[in-house]
């Protein structure tokens, strides 16, 4: 292990006050658990609302060195000079709208998954947000600035906290403290005042819950986390619930589910592709990418039900019916919504369809599973009335 | 009872020893959702890998620290691997274990000694 200290959040004092267990992660400082334990931390975001510090993620802004002052033109600029890096439509964003997409390599390998978003106000086109994962920052970033240099620049701003609650009372809770969020529509961010202090809300997160991600200046952060914290309805949530929330949700984590090897059609998240984008050849790695999507990739990612014996982890082998190795296990544990254990993995496509029964090898032994469709448990997020 | 460096426990009656993970380890391994025990027959080497207890989060291996042949195995923690933590000192007992040489004990920590070295970690 590094001898070089922990980084810590504009949060890491709130934590430590609460009670919460500290871990290295990403090297940071994190809570993976505070006093109730992961299992009653995932519950509670399940029924009511968790708080997370997720300040470790990589915020940034990417804007144009000159603006034309047309609102269009500059935002097709700043389109122009990130999609090559990434496989989704950004020049299709509606002001406002935020994108879950992926950064390729030239073959078409995972760098890393992101969101980016267009800014909803006129006066701000030509800029983008963007949020990476915390152990991808000193690959992205640099990518991201030598593709866009001279023209644009980067500016991170994971010095600010960024804040996520999630859960089926989230929006009630945000809208007592910045009732705009409250309207916010899935998959959309905004800035909104709170005490003259600027707050960048999305209608976002990584639990399948209902929820938002907020980024906000250090001490606005600590504020509004204990004012969020107060709640009767909130407990805040460490990175242990984190993990088994999005594996209930079926959301790949970059480094397990998801890496430079695998391609966007075997991590089963072609819909992050832009479809117009492909056919013009645009994407990085189009060729492996369009050869997948017609003649089926090797592997692919899919959930797995463990139908008896112990929680299948991450590199556990998994076999078909007759006990023959087929893949490998990225991501597993114990499902608190389902109370048995589930896992994602890779196996060829032809034992991928829903309800195939198939193997976990865990200890040296063969435990029954099954593939299961994605998510484990439904996704709940905010859907506009029509 | 006794304890070990890995937070196990040991209680010794006659030549059958019950053994479990003790309330600090219970505590730092969260809520328990899963118990691997051993059969009974199975021999065990002292420090060897007796069981496995699992979190949401993790699987943590369990030592038998003591030499032996066990005789039994909790079976209410399949239906109900939470009364680890609800009891890690009795109800939660992981396997009884017939002692080939029960002066092994000896080597074991009381629980003065176990609680001072907690006080080191």
């Amino acid at each position: 292990m590094s001898a070089e200290a922990l980084l810590q959040t504009p949060l890491t004092g709130a934590h430590r006050r609460a009670g919460a267990r500290m871990v290295d992660f990403a090297g940071y400082d994190m809570p993976v658990q505070y006093a109730p334990g992961v299992l009653k931390e995932h519950l509670w975001t399940r029924a009511h609302a968790g708080l997370f510090d997720v300040s470790h993620m990589g915020p940034g802004f990417v804007t144009l060195e000159t603006r034309s002052g047309d609102p269009a033109a500059d935002h097709a600029a700043i389109s122009a000079l990130i999609e090559p890096l990434i496989c989704g439509d950004v020049a299709g964003l509606a002001p406002g709208q935020l994108r879950y997409t992926l950064l390729l390599n030239e073959d078409g390998g995972i760098i890393d998954d992101l969101m980016i978003g267009r800014p909803l106000w006129e006066n701000r086109q030509g800029m983008l947000y963007l949020v990476v994962n915390a152990a991808r920052k000193a690959v992205d970033f640099p990518l991201i600035a030598t593709a866009i240099d001279g023209r644009a620049r980067l500016d991170r701003a994971d010095d600010r906290a960024l804040i996520a609650i999630q859960g089926p009372e989230a929006a009630a809770v945000l809208g007592g403290i910045v009732p705009e969020a409250a309207g916010l529509g899935f998959m959309r961010h905004a800035r909104f005042d709170l005490e003259g202090t600027g707050l960048l809300v999305s209608r976002s997160g990584y639990t399948g819950e209902d929820g938002f991600e907020i980024l906000a200046l250090p001490e606005m952060a600590v504020k509004l986390w204990d004012r969020l914290a107060a709640d009767p309805r909130v407990e805040p949530v460490g990175l242990g619930a984190r993990d088994s929330l999005r594996l209930e949700a079926g959301l790949p984590l970059w480094g397990h589910d998801i890496d430079e090897t695998t391609s966007p059609v075997e991590a089963a998240l072609d819909f992050a592709l832009s479809k117009k984008r492909l056919k013009a050849g645009a994407i990085r790695g189009s060729a492996r990418i369009a050869r997948e999507r017609a003649e089926g990739p090797a592997r692919v990612r899919v959930g797995l039900r463990v139908l008896q014996g112990a929680p299948a982890r991450e590199g556990a082998a998994i076999a078909d019916a007759q006990g023959h190795e087929i893949g490998v296990v990225t991501s597993g544990g114990f499902s608190p919504s389902l109370g048995a254990p589930i896992a994602m993995g890779y196996v060829p496509p032809a034992f991928a369809a829903p309800g195939t029964a198939l193997q976990v090898i865990v200890r040296g032994r063969p435990q029954t599973a099954e593939v299961a469709s994605l998510p484990f448990t439904p996704h709940r997020y905010h859907r506009a009335a029509a | 009872m006794r304890f070990t460096k890995d937070h196990e426990w040991v209680e010794l009656d006659g030549d059958t020893a019950t053994v479990g993970i003790t309330a600090y380890a219970a505590e730092q391994l969260g809520d328990v959702v899963f118990v691997e025990l051993p059969a009974p027959g199975k021999k065990v080497e002292a420090g060897g890998d007796m069981a496995v207890v699992e979190s949401v989060k993790a699987a943590s291996d369990v030592y038998a620290p003591l030499s032996g042949e066990v005789t039994a195995a909790n079976g209410e923690l399949s239906d109900n691997p939470q009364t680890v933590n609800d009891g890690p000192e009795s109800s939660g007992w992981l396997v009884k274990i017939k002692v080939a040489d029960p002066s092994q004990m000896e080597k074991l920590m009381d629980r003065a000694a176990y609680e001072a070295f907690l006080g080191t970690l």
